[in-house]
C-alpha cells in the first residue's frame, strides 16, 4: 500500500490511479478462486496481486490462466508455482522468494560452518505438511552434497500448530546432535523456542532455523538466545543499502511495526508493475505482461540494488539473498552473508534438470 | 524415513538419564492438561452439560497473565490474575448463557458452547489482535536445567507440576471432606433433593462452572511463559482434554489425573519409539479402553 501511495501521489499507472479492491479468502483455495474470478468479472479488477499460501496462488494461478488477466504471485514460496513449466503462462509471474534458493543458499551457509566446527551429527524439526517436508528435505539434500560427511540421527514432525513441544525438544537433547535445522515458522518457532530455552537447548547445538530473522518473530520472542542462524526474511540492515534502511523505517513509521518477508514482496510487485507500464505507456494487461517479461529495476531488495523477473520461468531472481547469527536485540542479525546468485543459478539448473523441467 | 524406531525406546528406557528427562516431559504435559481436563470433567459431572467452550478459558487464563505479568512485572500476579479472572468470567457465562440451556437437547448445548468458541477467539482478536504473541520466561526461571541422574529438568516444570500437584490434591480433598464438597456431590447425584433441602443450587453450578473455568485458567497463565498465544489456542487443548476425560472416565477426577498423565508419557516415550504415530497412539490407546471399558478407567456404569 506504501508503494500503491507513492505511485498514486506521482501521478499513476500511465495516468490512471490504482485502485485497490481488497478481499479475504481465509486461506481456502476454493475461495481464493472463487474471489479471484469474482474481482475480475464483477469488480472489474485489471490486476490480481495473489497474496495466497502456495496451497491458495495454485487456485488464483489457475483462474488467471482461464481469464488471460495479469497476475502477480506475492507470497507461494513453492517452486514448482514457476519452476514447472505446465504451470507456465504468458500472464502470471511470481514476485517472491524460492524454496528451492533458500534451501541452496542456506546449506551452503550450514556446511561452511559445518566444516568449520566439524558438525557432523545432525537433527531436523520441522512442521508435517508439504512446506516443511519440501524445505527440509531440499535443505537437507544440499547439505548433504556440500558437507558430504553429514548425517542426520533424528528427525522430528511436529503438527503445524501444535501447541507443545516438549516431548519433540527432549527426544533432540536425548539425540544429542551437534545441529538443529527447523523450518517452524510463527507462534509455532516462538513456542518451540520458548520451550527449548528452558531446556538450555541453545547452548548444546548450533541451530539453523531458516524462518527466525523475520521481525514478526523476532520482536515476538523475548527471551531470544544468541547465535541462531537464520536466512534473511526481511531484515532492514540487509543488503546494507542506505536505500532499504530508509524504506523499512518509512513502513514503520506508517504502520507502527516493522515489515515482514511479504510486505517487501508485495513493495516489489508494486514496483515492477510501475516499471512496466512505464515502459509501454499503457495498462493494457497484456502489453504490460510482455514489458514484465526478463525486465530489471532498480529495487532496495535487490542483491546488487536490481532486481529481475526472469523470462524464462517469470519468477524474481537477483533478490538479496543470505544467512546470519541473530542477536537479542537490534539489529537482531548484524551480519549476513549473502548467498552467491551465480551459484544458485547453477544449481537450480541442475534441480530443474533432476526434476525433468526443463 | 523412520517409521517405528524401537532401539531409541529400549535404549531410552535402560538409560535413567532418559528416563528422568522423558517423565518430567511426560508430567508436564500431562499436569498442564489434567488441569484443563478436571473443569471440563467437574462440570459435566455437576451440571450435566458438555463444555465445549473449556479451551476459552484455558486461552483467557494465559491471555489474563501475559497482560498482568507485562503491567506488575510481577509473576505470581499473572498466575492469580490468569485464574481468578477466568473465575469470574465463567461465572459470569455461566449465570448469563450456560444456565438457560441447563436440560435442553445436547444439540443446542453444543451449538450455545461452539457459538462462544467462536466469539471468545473474535474477542481474543479485538483485544490483543490476532497476530501471536508471547509472555516471556520470568527472570527467576531463567536459570540453567538441573540435571537429576544425568536427565535434563527445567526448574520452572518443578514449579509446573508442583501447582498442578497442589491443584489436585486440593480438589480431591475438598470434595471428598469439606461440607461444600459433600453438597457438590450430592447435587451432581440428585439435584432436585439438594435444592429441596434448601440449598440454592444456582448458587453451585455458578460456583463449579467458575472452579473449572478458573482451573483451565491456571493452566493457561502457567502456560503462557512457554506456549505461544494465539486466538484459537484453547482448541487443540479441548480436544486433548477430551481425550483424557474419555479415558479416565467423564466425571471422574481421578480419572482425569491417570488420563492425563498418560497420555503425557504416551506423547513423551511415544515420540521416541513412534515418531511419525504420537498422535496415532494417542487415539489408539483411547479406542482401546472405550472398547474394554465404554465408561472410561474410572467412569461410574451410568444409572
Amino acid at each position: 500500500m506504501l508503494e500503491v501511495e507513492k505511485v498514486n501521489a506521482a501521478g499513476g499507472l500511465a495516468g490512471r490511479q490504482i485502485e485497490m479492491v481488497i478481499r479475504d479468502s481465509k486461506g481456502q483455495p476454493q475461495e481464493a478462486a472463487r474471489i479471484a474470478r469474482e474481482l475480475v468479472n464483477t469488480d472489474g479488477c485489471e490486476m490480481l496481486l495473489d497474496g495466497e499460501a502456495s496451497s491458495g496462488s495454485f487456485a488464483v494461478h489457475e483462474v488467471a490462466r482461464d481469464l488471460g488477466v495479469l497476475c502477480i504471485h506475492t507470497c507461494s514460496e513453492a517452486s514448482s508455482l514457476t519452476a514447472d513449466p505446465k504451470q507456465h503462462i504468458p500472464n502470471a509471474f511470481r514476485c517472491v522468494r524460492q524454496g528451492i534458493h533458500d534451501s541452496i543458499v542456506g546449506a551452503g551457509y550450514a556446511a561452511g560452518i559445518a566444516k568449520a566446527k566439524s558438525l557432523k551429527k545432525w537433527a531436523t524439526c520441522s512442521p508435517d505438511y508439504a512446506y516443511g517436508r519440501d524445505t527440509t528435505g531440499e535443505f537437507v539434500l544440499y547439505l548433504k552434497k556440500f558437507a558430504p560427511d553429514v548425517e542426520i540421527i533424528s528427525e522430528s514432525w511436529p503438527k503445524l500448530f501444535q501447541p507443545d513441544y516438549t516431548e519433540v525438544v527432549t527426544k533432540i537433547l536425548q539425540a544429542k546432535p551437534q545441529a538443529l535445522y527447523s523450518c517452524l515458522w510463527g507462534g509455532d518457532l516462538t513456542s518451540y523456542i520458548d520451550q527449548a530455552n528452558i531446556y538450555a537447548m541453545f547452548n548444546q547445538m548450533e541451530v539453523f532455523a531458516v524462518n527466525m530473522a523475520d521481525y514478526t518473530a523476532l520482536t515476538v520472542v523475548k527471551n531470544l538466545p544468541k547465535g541462531i542462524h537464520s536466512g534473511d526474511r526481511y531484515i532492514k540492515t540487509f543488503p546494507p543499502t542506505p536505500e532499504n534502511a530508509a524504506w523499512g523505517d518509512a513502513y514503520r513509521a506508517k504502520y507502527n511495526e516493522y515489515p515482514t518477508n511479504w510486505s517487501w514482496q508485495n513493495a516489489t510487485a508494486v514496483m515492477f508493475l510501475n516499471e512496466a507500464v512505464k515502459k509501454v505507456n499503457s495498462t493494457d494487461g497484456k502489453k504490460v505482461a510482455e514489458a514484465l517479461t526478463g525486465l530489471t529495476i532498480k529495487c532496495p531488495f535487490g542483491a546488487d540494488g536490481t532486481v529481475t523477473m526472469r523470462a524464462d520461468d517469470h519468477t524474481l531472481v537477483g533478490y538479496a539473498i543470505g544467512w546470519g547469527t541473530t542477536i537479542p536485540q537490534e539489529p537482531y542479525v548484524p551480519d549476513v552473508k549473502a548467498g552467491d546468485w551465480k551459484t544458485i543459478f547453477e544449481l537450480e539448473a541442475e534441480w530443474k534438470k533432476s526434476k525433468g523441467y526443463t | 524415513m523412520i517409521l517405528v524406531d524401537l532401539d531409541a525406546l529400549a535404549s531410552c528406557l535402560t538409560s535413567p538419564a532418559c528416563l528422568v528427562t522423558q517423565t518430567t516431559s511426560g508430567l508436564i504435559i500431562g499436569m498442564l492438561l489434567f488441569l484443563v481436563a478436571v473443569g471440563l470433567t467437574l462440570i459435566f459431572g455437576v451440571l450435566k452439560v458438555v463444555n465445549f467452550s473449556h479451551g476459552a478459558f484455558y486461552m483467557f487464563g494465559a491471555y489474563f497473565a501475559m497482560t498482568a505479568y507485562q503491567l506488575t512485572g510481577s509473576f505470581a500476579l499473572a498466575i492469580l490474575s490468569g485464574a481468578v479472572g477466568t473465575a469470574l468470567l465463567g461465572l459470569i457465562f455461566e449465570r448469563a448463557f450456560m444456565s438457560r440451556v441447563y436440560g435442553r437437547d445436547v444439540l443446542m448445548q453444543l451449538l450455545v458452547c461452539y457459538a462462544f468458541v467462536l466469539i471468545f477467539d473474535d474477542v481474543v482478536r479485538m483485544i490483543w489482535g490476532p497476530e501471536f504473541r508471547s509472555m516471556g520466561m520470568p527472570a527467576a526461571f531463567q536459570v540453567p536445567p538441573l540435571f537429576i541422574a544425568g536427565g535434563v529438568v527445567p526448574p520452572y516444570y518443578l514449579l509446573l507440576i508442583g501447582v498442578a500437584l497442589a491443584a489436585a490434591v486440593v480438589l480431591g480433598l475438598g470434595l471428598a471432606r469439606s461440607r461444600i464438597g459433600k453438597v457438590i456431590r450430592a447435587a451432581a447425584h440428585n439435584p432436585g433433593m439438594v435444592s429441596a433441602l434448601g440449598i440454592n443450587t444456582g448458587l453451585i453450578y455458578g460456583g463449579v462452572f467458575a472452579l473449572g473455568g478458573m482451573l483451565a485458567g491456571l493452566a493457561g497463565a502457567l502456560a503462557a511463559p512457554v506456549r505461544s498465544l494465539t486466538p484459537g489456542m484453547g482448541f487443540s487443548v479441548l480436544i486433548e482434554s477430551f481425550i483424557v476425560t474419555v479415558i479416565g472416565g467423564m466425571g471422574s477426577i481421578l480419572g482425569a489425573l491417570i488420563g492425563a498423565l498418560l497420555i503425557g508419557l504416551i506423547r513423551s516415550f511415544g515420540s521416541l519409539g513412534f515418531p511419525l504415530f504420537t498422535e496415532g497412539l494417542m487415539y489408539l490407546f483411547m479406542v482401546i479402553v472405550l472398547v474394554s471399558r465404554p465408561t472410561g478407567l474410572f467412569g461410574k456404569e451410568v444409572a
